[in-house]
């Protein structure tokens, strides 16, 4: 008998865990002396409440949903890949290199040959800790979160020694040209009628991680290749029974995780920045962890976490430029779910578990 | 002077009962040990003896039921009343810190103050005594994961002696060692006797009962079904008590009609990950339309021997299906590879293997044949044929409730087995490899199982059974062979063997054939 | 290089390596006990910043070092109870633990200073000052040995003989102690240690304890005793640096102290020079920056002396027979 209905699991859990996050970061904004209600109806305005502020959400949105589905593919091979961070900046380099050092007739070549350059870079990055993870048994966390560091230095080296122009202080490229320019969601709604704002940098990307979205669902759940990575995360023993390779899924699988964090480059270096800098990514390949926690690793449910993250980015953008509540919020509220989500799980479900029960016992 | 009259004893059981879950794993069981005696336990796996001992030793609490020590009634909630109650444990799996030393470990929870220095210079001393004592040479320096298993047990025993205690239990302490170890730990447990020790040894092996026991219980499916002194039994009543007289499952099937060999096995060695050669050169052939029942003592090396025929583990000698070898190390050594040979495979444990428990019904299917084209449409599962598929898998073989959908922890034990059972056996394999069909199975679900083999068996299939119950290995098989540590003590035809001669064989004891 | 330049190179060493060494040995603890703490950084972090705010608001900086260390045990009780009680996963614990820091110390910054997230500069009764050892000026004239002296091994602040002092009595509690037996034994495996009639529950948490006092001083020297006052994401990394450097040590005391010295060299340099020249090629900075992580990578794939960690590492003890 199950102890709790699958609908519970999939969808109760996560919102009260949420909730939780939710009451207390109220009570954080309580604390510093700030209205929560005045601040939640700022967040919405500022994020939700214009096409700027949309545009804005779903640029962050698009970024979290590439980082959000490479934790969920490791996660459902059970590893935690917290590389995304490294894995982004090196797809970043992927990126920068396709647009630099090619000429491109039309944005849309270069778009997918960019795509593909950011997943190559981002998935090499996470190669050696899944090889080291597969064949020596070192500790993948461990090793992906020293290659993010070994990536900073990396990227910091060549925008400082190597592809800095000329004659210019900053630690960063030159400018993309002009013919890898992406479409703004302003570009691209135009023609329908539909007046979006300019100034904001959502962009074709995240037509392409919705796509993405959809491809995981399918990778994950319809081919053949997705029931062996579920297979090998649920029972490593039953792997082995059914001749599925433990090293040759712990390897694609962080290949995959680590290109899906690298693609996210497509919307920040090459939609947004135009060009690759220090520190584009933000910590986006962190908050893949939460989307990928609040989300239950599943596609359609990253991709709603990650619309949510972006709204707090977003709001929280607008919240540190009206208020006095620093954008540091936001990463609270990211750490109260990842606590919630993921290392408390078993305080919100194993009462839940328990209310069941007693319904289950009342019932009978 | 003390009578007998007078002597409490040094353990006494009233009554105790656990159960987990619908499990009745002890039922209302009471024993008598007295002081200065080796009390045998024995019984099938799954009787309840390591249960019975994990109350006694506190990690579990009875549902029911008083212990007294030494005539006082005794509550043990936690190891630590256990050890404070004078019971020392020797845990079938070691309890040891491996890279401690002899010493640390031995202090480990018993040191005397803050500081370790004293504590391991008295450990010392009391080292060597105990030594000296009881026979018991352990280097005091030596790393534990450095010592051979034997030494380790040693450690153990040490361990309990050094917290004081008078009461000793063991739990299946020869299943580790080599013969040569088991005579001195007998010789050990001897000189404990000997020196007012009570000692309890929990094992499945009759002759150690025989040798070693002043008396013993028998338990079976959670009850003790009697208590005897050694002296006043023999070898074959106590393999009836153990065995018991269940209700013997009639199977109806007619003679087999043996025909060409499809599994020829020569010499087949495994040796698993710690390098301890589990099976050491076994022979044996299958034939087309026979069931070869392989019985023995589980942990005797049956399960390595249908781990490297199923692909999982590797190992040296030759194996040969249909005439063909199969490659034992190399690349294509897994269990795809054996699939596609036509060796089906229902392993013995379905929920770490057999099964993945957090699949659906249909999902699991398709498990070790998800690259089967009949499940692809394109590059992509072909979900609806799966699940049509094991539609009509779940009405053809009885699966309750016939839901797809339902995920796998959530079937019962017997429709666990049935869902392997139907995707192993649908999938028409010229070998099958089964282990313990129907452990953990009820009754219903028992016989129907046994029919799908046998039904198997008569489309000219080989089929190669394992089972630790002797009574499926009675019902199913038309040969019999006995494994016991890691060898094959003989073929016997089920018609002209019993119970008796098949449990002394289990262990070790194989009896001049009469002419 | 001249000698006063290497002089000041290795003062600058001692200074960078006690939070490395102090996180360190604060990360020892927990993982000797089995525990996994990827949240170090987090720690150091919260403490960094209690310690200056409350140094900067009474003035005293014990008073900031115990605020510091409260913080930090905060922190420790959290994933104390999300590893151990409730048996989640320990490395998304420590993650959330990171960012809980990361956030919480710039939004309580603005609110009680408005200074973007900062404290204000600490002025020197709310810092640990440099510690004069006796005699440092008398000697300072003496050659080689007078400037080894006075200049590297007197005028640090407390703390930093703290960090060192910590190395041997780490040490001495590890392998010297029933506490620390029992504690090693913990993390190797607890199931020995549960039949043995001693609290596994127990032991995790004191260990866990340890672990966030040791953060705490870390923390609390980085924002009164390296610098004077809390910057957002003052931590800089140094708490994976650590963590870097447990892995280097293979989790020893000794070693640790060697890691840390190196590492901390490492940022010695990395901060006096930007490229160094080795004649026929330079090594850039950066290599200096990422070198902690790459040699821990080759630790941890066991090229070069396989680090094994404490074998119960990671894992929540469910009690079995």
């Amino acid at each position: 008998m199950e102890k709790m209905p699958a609908w519970a699991d999939a969808v109760l859990v996560p919102i009260i865990s949420l909730l939780l996050a939710a009451i207390l970061s109220a009570l954080v904004i309580v604390a510093i002396g700030e209205d929560p209600v005045a601040a939640v109806k700022l967040m919405v305005q500022g994020s939700l409440g214009s096409t700027y502020g949309w545009g804005y959400t779903l640029y962050y949105a698009t970024n979290f949903m590439f980082t959000g589905l490479a934790v969920a593919v490791a996660f459902h091979a059970r590893m935690f890949n917290i590389g995304g961070e490294g894995q982004a900046m090196l797809g970043g380099l992927g990126v920068a290199v396709v647009c630099l050092y090619m000429p491109w007739p039309h944005w849309s070549l270069a778009l997918i040959f960019a795509t593909l350059s950011a997943a190559a870079f981002g998935a090499a990055w996470a190669f050696l800790p899944a090889y080291l993870q597969a064949k020596r048994g070192s500790h993948i966390v461990i090793t992906t979160i020293m290659f993010n560091f070994i990536a900073a230095a990396l990227l910091n080296y060549l925008l400082v020694n190597v592809m800095r122009p000329k004659g210019s202080m900053d630690p960063a490229t030159a400018k993309f040209p002009e013919t890898t320019h992406l479409p703004t969601l302003h570009d691209i709604l135009e023609p329908f009628g539909i007046a979006f704002s300019k100034a904001a940098p959502a962009n074709v990307s995240l037509i392409v991680a919705i796509i993405a979205c959809v491809a995981v669902y399918f990778l994950i759940w319809r081919t053949r290749l997705g029931y062996e990575i579920r297979a090998f995360g649920h029972s490593e023993s039953g792997a082995k029974y059914a001749g599925i390779s433990p090293v040759k899924i712990t390897v694609v699988a962080m290949l995959i995780s680590g290109g899906l964090a690298g693609m996210m480059a497509i919307n920040n270096v090459m939609g947004e920045g135009e060009r690759l800098i220090m520190n584009s990514t933000e910590g986006a390949g962190f908050i893949g962890i939460a989307v990928a926690l609040m989300g239950r690793s599943h596609p359609f449910g990253v991709f709603l976490a990650a619309i949510l993250f972006g709204f707090l980015y977003q709001g929280g953008a607008e919240l540190a430029l009206w208020t006095s509540i620093p954008r540091e919020l936001i990463v609270v509220i990211q750490a109260l779910v990842i606590l919630f989500t993921g290392a408390l799980d078993n305080m919100v479900r194993m009462p839940l578990e328990k209310l069941f029960l007693m319904f289950r016992k009342g019932d009978a | 002077m003390n009578t007998a009259a007078d002597i409490s004893p040094a353990i006494e059981l009233k009554g105790i009962s656990k159960a987990f879950g619908p499990v009745q794993a002890n039922k209302d069981i009471s024993i008598r040990v007295m002081p200065g005696t080796i009390h045998g336990i024995i019984g099938e796996n799954g009787a309840g003896k390591s249960t019975l001992m994990s109350i006694l030793y506190g990690f579990y609490k009875a549902d029911k039921g008083e212990i007294f020590i030494s005539g006082k009634k005794t509550l043990i909630p936690d190891s630590q009343a256990a050890i404070a109650a004078g019971i020392g444990m020797v845990f079938q799996h070691f309890k040891l810190v491996e890279n401690f030393t002899v010493l640390e470990n031995i202090i480990l929870g018993a040191e005397d103050g803050a500081m370790l220095r004293p504590s391991l210079a008295k450990a010392r001393q009391s080292l060597t005594d105990l030594a000296s004592e009881y026979g018991l040479d352990v280097d005091p320096d030596a790393i534990v994961e450095n010592l051979s298993v034997g030494h380790q047990q040693r450690v153990e025993i040490l361990k309990a002696l050094y917290r004081q205690a008078d009461i000793l239990i063991l739990d299946e302490p020869t299943g580790v060692l080599t013969p040569a170890e088991a005579d001195q730990l007998f010789r050990i447990l001897n000189r404990l006797r000997e020196e007012g020790k009570t000692i309890i040894l929990i094992t499945h092996k009759l002759r150690e009962i025989m040798d070693t026991t002043d008396t013993v219980s028998v338990m079976r499916r959670g009850e003790m079904t009697a208590t005897v002194k050694t002296s006043e039994t023999s070898p074959a009543g106590l393999a009836e008590l153990m065995v018991g007289r269940k209700v013997l499952l009639q199977v109806d099937k007619v003679p087999a009609t043996p025909k060409q060999t499809v599994l020829e096995v020569e010499n087949l060695r495994v040796v698993d990950e710690k390098g301890v050669e589990r099976v050491k050169g076994i022979s044996l052939d299958v034939k087309a339309g026979e069931i070869l029942g392989i019985a023995g003592v589980a942990g005797n090396g049956q399960s390595e021997l249908l781990e490297v025929l199923g692909g999982i583990t590797s190992g040296t000698g030759v194996i040969r299906v249909n005439g063909q070898d199969i490659d034992l190390t190399g690349n294509s050594s897994d269990g795809q590879s054996r699939r596609a040979r036509g060796i089906a495979h229902v392993p013995e444990d379905r929920q770490r293997e057999g099964l993945i428990m957090d699949f659906m019904a249909w999902e699991n299917t398709a498990f070790g044949y998800h690259r089967d084209p009949a499940y692809q449409s394109g590059i992509l599962m072909n979900n609806a044929a799966i699940r049509a598929d094991t539609e009509g898998k779940m009405q053809r073989f009885d699966v309750r409730p016939p839901n797809p959908k339902l995920t796998a922890k959530n079937f019962s034990g017997g429709n666990q087995q049935k869902i392997v059972l139907a995707r192993e056996i649908e999938r028409n394999p010229d070998l099958l490899l089964i282990g313990q069909p129907t452990r953990g199975v009820d009754i219903g679900a028992i016989e129907f199982i046994h029919q799908q083999i046998v039904a198997l068996r008569d489309q000219g299939k080989a089929i190669l059974l394992v089972s630790v119950e002797l009574d499926e290995i009675f019902a199913l098989s038309d040969r019999i062979a006995v494994m016991f540590d890691g060898q094959l003590m003989g073929f016997r035809d089920p018609a002209k063997t019993d119970e008796k001669e098949l449990g002394l064989m289990m262990a070790g004891v194989v009896e001049e054939e009469a002419a | 290089m001249d000698f006063l330049t290497i002089i000041q190179v290795l003062d600058s060493t001692v200074r960078l390596a006690t939070p490395l060494l102090l996180a360190c040995l604060a990360g020892l603890f927990s993982e000797r006990a089995g525990i996994f703490d990827i949240g170090l950084e987090g720690k150091m972090l919260a403490a960094a910043f209690f310690s200056a705010a409350i140094a900067a608001m009474t003035g005293s900086v014990w008073l900031g070092l115990l605020a510091g260390i409260a913080a930090s045990l905060f922190l420790s009780g959290i994933h104390g109870l999300a590893s151990i009680t409730f048996r989640g996963n320990q490395l998304i614990s420590g993650v959330a633990i990171n960012f809980l820091a990361a956030g919480m110390t710039v939004l309580i910054a603005q609110s009680w200073f408005k200074q973007g997230g900062r404290t204000p500069s600490l002025m020197s009764e709310g810092r640990f000052n440099p510690i004069e050892l006796p005699f440092a000026e008398a000697l300072s004239d003496v050659p080689f040995l007078g400037p080894i002296y006075s200049e590297l091994i007197s005028g640090h602040s407390i703390l930093v003989y703290v960090a060192l002092a910590a190395v041997p009595a780490t040490w001495w509690i590890l392998f010297r102690t029933r506490f620390g037996l029992r504690l090693r034994a913990v993390g190797e495996n607890p199931a020995a240690v549960d039949t043995a009639g001693v609290s596994v529950v127990g032991l995790r948490f004191a260990a866990v304890a340890i672990c966030g006092v040791l953060c705490g001083i870390a923390g609390a020297y980085l924002a009164t005793g390296l610098q004077a006052g809390f910057v957002k994401d003052m931590t800089a990394g140094r708490g994976f640096i650590a963590l870097a450097a447990l892995i280097f040590a293979k989790w020893r005391p000794w070693y640790a102290l060697s890691a840390c010295l190196l590492f901390g060299f490492l940022q010695a340099i990395a901060l006096r020079y930007q490229n160094i020249d080795l004649g026929a090629f330079t090594v850039p900075v950066q290599v200096m920056d990422a070198l902690p992580y790459i040699l821990t990578v080759v630790i941890l794939a066991g090229f070069v002396g396989k680090a094994v960690p404490p074998r119960a590492g990671g894992e929540p003890y469910v009690k079995e027979r």
